[in-house]
């Protein structure tokens, strides 16, 4: 049986069905980390997209209970070279294969990974179709025309909480987060517990008066699907809650609601950033740091020094090397910052986790000085080793000592 | 943080000689890091004693020395050129070594050299296990991380190694601290075992130290390669899974990269144990690599080892992703930081990201267990193969199948032909890891074996297991020549001479029927991101896909073919040729195109040349590549005279297919390798060769041998490194060989020259004029394969009227076979009587050396030759001297002596007798102004210095007697204690030299329990041996005392010489070294004084 992969331009590749029999549209992305697929699989964020991997053998290390970001498989199909015949790793339940028939999610197996992904480089990401039993190829571009775009899509809703749930702090609790979830991982909150938060999970629609309601000491916007520019629900929650002056903390779709709530504009990239190798530089110390990405928008900001916002100054807090694109902003008066990528990891290096202990620390700060106070900027690190906790500690007393001085 | 300003000049030291664990990839690497710093400015002062390498070309340093790397001579030639710093991580562990023991003198501090790229103190933490054991358990009690280390002892003494193994539990591994490529390691299954591996790893080790471990064995095996700046941003290049699991040395298995059967958990567990293990250490700047084993049952995660430098695994690592490491190790040493440095291969995103791979590449050994007899062909943790072929595709079966291929060994492909034998049997055979353990595993498989059989005999992971049931299941559906299933097949790796086989058809068909159906293979490329960028590095790799990436070029191209992976015999010389044509043949204006599978060379370096196909050397892949490039621009030729015999052996089948083969034809080729049609040319010239005839049956060989005599020298045609040579005495042992040699080419029968003096020739001929590169006259005794012997250039007996004799013959030979660019010619002086032995139409071994040692870069001057330039234009734009060549050197010209280094510590229980078949791995060069000197330092170089003091032992045979008088006694004058055998010691007596009587090894001990000498040596109590070789061979008697004497100083390492001239050649070397003037001097120093 001869499956296709159908693009919007007209091009079409040939395989074999992998996983769920039947069709599926979504917007076409490729995702080149070669380790992490079913970290990939059930991140949100891919939800409508079809996710072709460049890595060659998927399936490997089959599916385990322990390593899902989410409780269910959200791409909307699964591109592959060499689907993986048996798994193998102490740790697997069931085969990559059963997993996606399990879940309904229709994939195909195909040499031309790499072909595709030069098109999809040159064209830019585009709508397509997997189709399992093929058909005839004029009417099924036509129909992977029909089909709805990323631009201007509002998908955070669709992947996002029902029902807001609690994930306890590891050890002592230190801090109450409202995280909202935009299409949340299971590792974002998992690593503020273990940092002694204790995570409250909010559906996406949730108003600035009930995150506020729950007195958190930081507000979390969580990565998520779809345009930015639809989502001014969360923009406008979030700008209650940067005037309360409560610390926030945004990852990937919450760096661009930062963005948007600053008023700066977001845009949709030619073909995005999906993989765990990009180099993302620390504008403060010059540190690089290799991060896992996975956004299709970016935010627009002067990358040129800080620039004015209603809420005081900002600055492009770091950069992507690759294409200098913004990957992280933060503003200079008031405890709040964000990245467009993701220090959770899963799948991915732990490089960045250090931003986790960052919101702490403004949280922390925030509450030596009471909750009233606003003026709060976070720590200008200036850590010689971004990894290490020490260096970061002793950095963190710089910073206060400075502030001490500065105060007297 | 930019480039350094504080420091102008920088040493770098190589890594010597080729051996065992210490191969090319340190020329890739030193050669990579001297461009960097010469291209940013630095003067730059290079110490390696391997004449054979690229980097030892003077235009890759400022000052090239080609000197002994010993700490006393690189104290020298730091206090003669006074370097800012010194960069000790690209050339292996010599290199670090000596950096150490630089340090350790106190001669760094004196001269004020700054160690770059390296800290000492990291350095000693990463070797001294101990030290590495308490910074493993730091690291993961401090970061919560899953790592630990093996549990294990140190131990100095016999007593303690047994007192630990009964603590730890047999099997235990023992490894010796500091030595290289794993030396002296192994598994001891009872107390017998742990005596003889701890034994000879407390001798090995120079610290006298050994680990004794807990055994891992059979756990998954991983490698990751990381490069780390000065601002503390580190990068993981690379990792690699060896298919072997653990209990395999990582240079003898089956790698793969990336690692295949890691959750992303597991591998950012084991990238962030890396990262917090190199910052521990307190690595400074630039590479290294940390091994790690995984329990496949519960995935504990040992941490076994780091290397603070570049390393073997490096080079692999820098071909697997396109990810130069060592050059970008070079650029961190001197200031620069990971994002300042611009990723080569995109242009536009910097160094520090981790490459991402959308294709996998396998790495596989290769052996040469047939040149040792009797050596254990059980794989250890002891390295053990010389060389290594690495294939890339776009699925695991497709890698793997041409990585085997690239083996060019019959039987290293799987094979589907004949019957596979009895499953237990080859079940059994799994077990044993060993020299193509895939192929016997692949076998079970055909034999009906299940998965749970082969994974339980080998615990390779299940995974690799299944690929391999994968494979067998294609071939098992290839019944007909159709779309489908050659399609099939190609995507997993198949050849068109493996489906030629299962199919029962010849192999030209299945290409035919294959090029008619259109299913060739398309061109990717390798560009370190998966295809999200750009690549403006043509850096290519055969694959079934769908689109070819091969860029279309307007120069006329000439594609150059490598030689493929190390073996002994063929070895880095010829990437050394075929570099250095490369580059020649870019400044003149081609557009030049490599095709190699060997991924410690510089030739598959990505910016060696214009385009690399990194590609098994097959007839098949080579028309592809070729027929690839000519759908894109004019290729102007196809050079097979550089690789060796590889790219050789498919002139013809070349020429056929209508490739255009640039230089000395194939039928030209033909007529030197054919032993008649050879014959006719000599005597068309008037040459004498020795008498000889050809053979291919047991009689016939015998009628020959008859005719012209005993001894005679007996070998296959078409071979290279005198496989399958040996020297005859007698009938018998004739009629054994010709059993043993049966194959399709006929067997050569020489007669043997007993007493002969051998000389090498190179030359460069161009249809009409030769330029006779150089003469090198063999130190040894004739019937040693010239490749093991030592050698000095200009010849040191020879006379202007023997040089006038060897250039005339040699340009008869030339005009009579019909060379364009390089020939090798064999001659042996006997009785005054010139005989040809052997003329090769192609770059031999010695070209790098001969090249160096005359300052004429041959190699360059040949692939000129090949398109089309003659001697005259060469000479005239200055890559040839204009007033003499080789064969006319000035009289105060440097002499350049070669001397072999040869594996037997590696291969223990095997007879270490030289002979005509070659066994070396590498070689170096001694130069100085006189013989005597250059001896020295080829010695000091090859084996350590020669003894200034001691006891000397001396065996010589009756001809040797008269001429051995005069430099023993001179050993004598300089305070050396002389033993001797009677016959000697009586010569000796009379002419006033006090030599005490020792017995020998066939007299056995005495009855007052008297050592024979063989006893002596072996415990160390001779410092230098003088043994001339007598008797008939394979005889006993005194010939076979000589081979016990000689096994026994390959033991502990000794210095033996067996020829006068190399005694009175090592006296004169010891007079200079005692009285202190061994001096230094670089290549452009020797130039100059040559060229003014």
């Amino acid at each position: 049986m001869t499956a296709l992969l159908v693009l919007e331009d007209g091009r079409v590749f040939e395989g074999t069905p992998y996983g769920a029999v039947g069709e599926t549209f979504g917007e076409m992305v490729f995702n080149t980390g070669m380790t992490g697929y079913q970290e990939t699989l059930t991140d949100p964020s891919y939800h409508r997209q079809i996710v072709a991997m460049t890595a060659p053998h998927i399936g490997n290390t089959g599916v385990n209970d322990e390593d899902p970001e989410s409780g269910r498989v959200w791409v909307a199909g699964y591109v592959v070279r060499e689907p993986s015949r048996i798994p193998s790793n102490w740790r697997s339940r069931r085969t990559l294969d059963d997993y996606l028939r399990d879940q309904g999610v229709v994939g195909i197996a195909m040499p031309g990974t790499r072909a595709l992904t030069r098109h999809l480089r040159e064209r830019g990401a585009m709508r397509a179709g997997v189709f399992s039993e093929g058909g005839d190829i004029g009417e099924l571009v036509e129909r992977v025309r029909r089909s709805p775009g990323m631009e201007g899509a509002d998908l955070a809703r669709e992947v996002s909480t029902a029902e807001p749930y609690v994930v306890p702090a590891r050890g002592r609790k230190r801090f109450t987060v409202a995280a909202v979830d935009l299409g949340i991982k299971a590792m974002t909150p998992e690593r503020m517990s273990e940092r002694g938060c204790e995570v409250h999970v909010l559906p996406a629609t949730v108003t600035a008066a009930d995150i506020l309601a729950l007195d958190p000491d930081g507000v979390f916007f969580s990565n998520g699907p779809g345009d930015p520019a639809t989502a001014d629900y969360a923009v406008e929650s979030l700008r209650e809650v940067l005037d309360a002056g409560v610390p926030f903390f945004g990852i990937c779709f919450g760096n661009q609601i930062l963005g948007r709530a600053l008023g700066l504009g977001t845009y949709k990239l030619r073909y995005g950033h999906r993989g765990v190798n990009q180099p993302v530089q620390d504008r403060r110390t010059g540190k690089v740091e290799i991060s896992a990405h996975n956004h299709g928008f970016a935010v627009r900001a002067p990358l040129d020094g800080p620039f004015e916002t209603p809420y005081g100054a900002a600055e492009v807090s770091h950069v992507n090397l690759n294409d200098d694109c913004v990957e992280g902003l933060r503003l200079l008066d008031r405890p709040a910052f964000s990245v467009q990528y993701h220090p959770e990891a899963a799948a991915g290096p732990h490089d960045a986790a250090y931003l986790f202990d960052e919101f702490c620390e403004l949280m922390e700060r925030r509450r030596e000085r009471g909750s009233g106070a606003q003026r709060v900027s976070p720590p200008a690190s200036e850590a010689q080793s971004f990894g290490a906790p020490q260096a970061r500690r002793s950095a963190t007393e710089d910073t206060d000592d400075k502030k001490g001085a500065k105060g007297a | 943080m930019p480039k350094r300003t504080d420091i102008r000049s920088v040493m770098v030291i190589g890594s010597g000689p080729i051996v065992i664990g210490q191969a090319c990839e340190f020329d890739y690497s030193g050669t990579q890091a001297c461009r960097i710093l010469r291209s940013e400015g630095f003067r730059v002062i290079l110490v390696n004693s391997n004449p054979a390498t690229i980097m030892t070309d003077p235009e890759f340093a400022d000052a090239t020395y080609v000197e002994p790397i010993t700490p006393d001579i690189v104290e020298k030639i730091i206090a003669k050129e006074r370097p800012d710093a010194l960069l000790p991580t690209l050339g292996g562990q010599t290199a670090l070594n000596t950096a150490v023991a630089l340090h350790e003198a106190g001669v760094l501090d004196k001269y004020g050299v700054e160690l770059i790229g390296a800290d000492i103190d990291a350095i000693q933490a990463g070797e001294n296990r101990e030290r590495f054991k308490e910074i493993v358990a730091k690291v993961a009690a401090e970061r919560g991380l899953n790592a630990e280390s093996a549990r294990s002892a140190i131990c100095h003494t016999m007593d303690e190694c047994l007192a630990a193994a009964g603590e730890l539990g047999y099997p235990v591994v023992v490894r010796p601290s500091f030595t290289m490529g794993g030396a002296g390691s192994g598994f001891a299954h009872d107390e017998q075992e742990l005596r003889r591996i701890a034994g000879a790893g407390l001798d090995a080790s120079p610290t006298t130290e050994v680990l004794l471990e807990e055994s891992i064995l059979g756990w998954k095996e991983y490698e990751l390669e990381v490069m780390r700046d000065r601002h503390d941003n580190v990068v993981i290049v690379c990792s690699i899974e060896n298919i072997d699991p653990m209990g395999v040395h990582t240079g003898d298995s089956v790698t793969v990269a990336p690692a295949l059967t890691l959750t992303d958990r597991e591998y950012q567990n084991m990238r962030d144990v890396a990262i917090a293990v190199i910052r521990e250490v307190g690595v400074d700047t630039g590479g290294c690599n940390i091994q790690f084993a995984v329990d496949p049952e519960t995935g504990r995660m040992i941490v076994i080892e780091m290397n603070p430098r570049v390393s073997r695994s490096s080079a692999l690592a820098s071909k697997a992703t396109g990810f130069p490491i060592a050059k970008i190790a070079a650029k961190l040493a001197i200031g620069y930081t990971l994002d300042e440095i611009p990723n080569d291969i995109t242009k536009e995103t910097p160094a520090s990201f981790e490459p991402s791979l959308d294709y996998i590449v396998v790495k596989v050994p290769r052996f040469a267990f047939e040149k040792f007899a009797g050596a254990d062909q059980t794989l250890t943790t002891h390295m053990k193969s010389v060389g290594e072929a690495m294939a890339i595709g776009r699925s695991f079966p497709e890698a793997l199948q041409k990585a085997l291929r690239s083996l060019e060994k019959k039987g290293s492909s799987f094979s589907w032909a004949g019957e596979p034998g009895d499953l237990d049997e080859l079940l059994e055979a799994c077990r044993r890891p060993h020299d193509g353990r895939l192929r016997t595993m692949q076998q079970a498989i055909r034999a009906g074996a299940t998965p749970e059989q082969v994974h339980e005999a080998t615990s390779v992971d299940p995974w690799f297991v299944d690929q391999l049931f994968a494979i067998d299941e294609v071939a098992r559906s290839i019944t007909a020549l159709d779309r489908p299933t050659l399609e099939l097949a190609k995507r997993h790796g198949f050849s068109d001479a493996q489906i030629a086989e299962i199919l029962g058809v010849p192999e030209p068909e299945v290409r035919s029927a294959r090029h008619e159906l259109g299913v060739r293979p398309v061109y990717n490329t390798v560009d370190t991101c998966a295809a999200e960028f750009a690549a403006r590095t043509p850096y290519l790799y055969s694959t079934y896909d769908e689109e070819t990436e091969v860029p279309v070029g307007d120069r006329p191209k000439v594609i150059i073919l490598g030689s493929g992976p190390n073996r002994i015999g063929q070895g880095i010389e010829f990437d050394y040729a075929c570099v250095h044509a490369s580059f020649e043949l870019a400044r003149a204006g081609y557009e030049t195109v490599m095709v190699n599978c060997n991924p410690e060379t510089v030739s598959t370096d990505y910016d060696t040349s214009d385009r690399l196909y990194f590609e098994p050397l097959t007839l098949e892949d080579v028309l592809e590549v070729v027929h690839a490039e000519q759908q894109t621009g004019p290729v102007a030729g196809v050079i097979v005279q550089l690789g060796g015999q590889t790219p050789l052996g498919l002139a013809q089948a070349l020429k056929d297919a209508g490739v255009p083969v640039v230089g000395t034809s194939p039928e030209s080729i033909h007529l030197a390798e054919d032993r008649g049609a050879f014959g006719r040319v000599l005597a068309e010239a008037g040459l004498p060769a020795p008498k000889h005839g050809t053979a291919t049956t047991v009689d016939q060989a015998k009628a020959v041998a008859e005719e012209i005599g005993y001894p005679v020298l007996v070998r296959p045609s078409y071979v290279l490194g005198g496989a399958g040579m040996a020297i005859v005495y007698d009938e018998d042992t004739l009629g054994a060989y010709m059993a043993k040699a049966a194959s399709e080419h006929p067997v050569l029968i020489d007669r043997f020259l007993d007493d002969a003096i051998e000389i090498d020739v190179d030359a460069l001929f161009d249809g009409e004029e030769l330029y006779l590169g150089g003469v090198m006259e063999h130190i040894e005794e004739a019937g040693i394969h010239s490749g093991d012997s030592a050698c000095a250039l200009p010849p040191i007996t020879l006379g202007g009227f023997d040089i006038k004799r060897i250039r005339s013959a040699t340009e008869a030979i030339a005009r009579g076979v019909g060379v364009r660019g390089l020939l090798n010619v064999q001659y042996a002086m006997a009785s005054n009587v010139l005989y040809v032995l052997e003329a090769n139409p192609r770059a031999s071994r010695t070209v790098p050396f001969v090249s160096k040692a005359t300052a004429v870069p041959l190699a360059k001057a040949a692939a000129r030759l090949m398109l089309g330039a003659t001697i005259a234009e060469l000479r005239a734009e200055g890559m040839l001297p204009a007033g003499y060549d080789g064969g006319t050197l000035p009289l105060d010209a440097p002499v350049a002596v070669k001397e072999a280094v040869l594996p037997f510590n590696r291969f223990r229980g095997v007879d270490i007798v030289l002979g005509p078949e070659m066994r070396s791995t590498g070689e170096v060069m001694g130069i100085d102004e006189f013989f005597g000197t250059a001896f020295a330092k080829s010695q000091a170089a090859a084996y350590g210095a020669l003894p200034t003091k001691g006891r000397a032992f001396v065996s010589v045979a009756n001809k040797d007697k008269r001429a051995m008088i005069f430099p023993v006694k001179a050993l004598a004058d300089l305070g050396f204690e002389i033993l001797a055998t009677e016959g000697t010691a009586e010569v000796l007596r009379r002419n006033g030299v006090r030599a005490k009587i020792v017995r020998k090894h066939s007299d056995g001990t005495g009855p007052g329990g008297e050592p024979t000498i063989v006893r002596r040596i072996l415990d160390g109590e001779v410092d230098l041996i003088v043994n001339t070789p007598f008797g008939s061979p394979g005889q006993g008697g005194p010939r076979l005392d000589g081979y016990e004497i000689r096994t026994a100083a390959v033991n502990r390492g000794i210095a033996c010489i067996t020829t006068v001239q190399g005694l009175a050649a090592a006296v004169q070397g010891i007079q200079h070294i005692v009285r202190g003037d061994i001096d230094v001097c670089s290549l452009q120093e020797h130039a100059r004084r040559l060229r003014d």
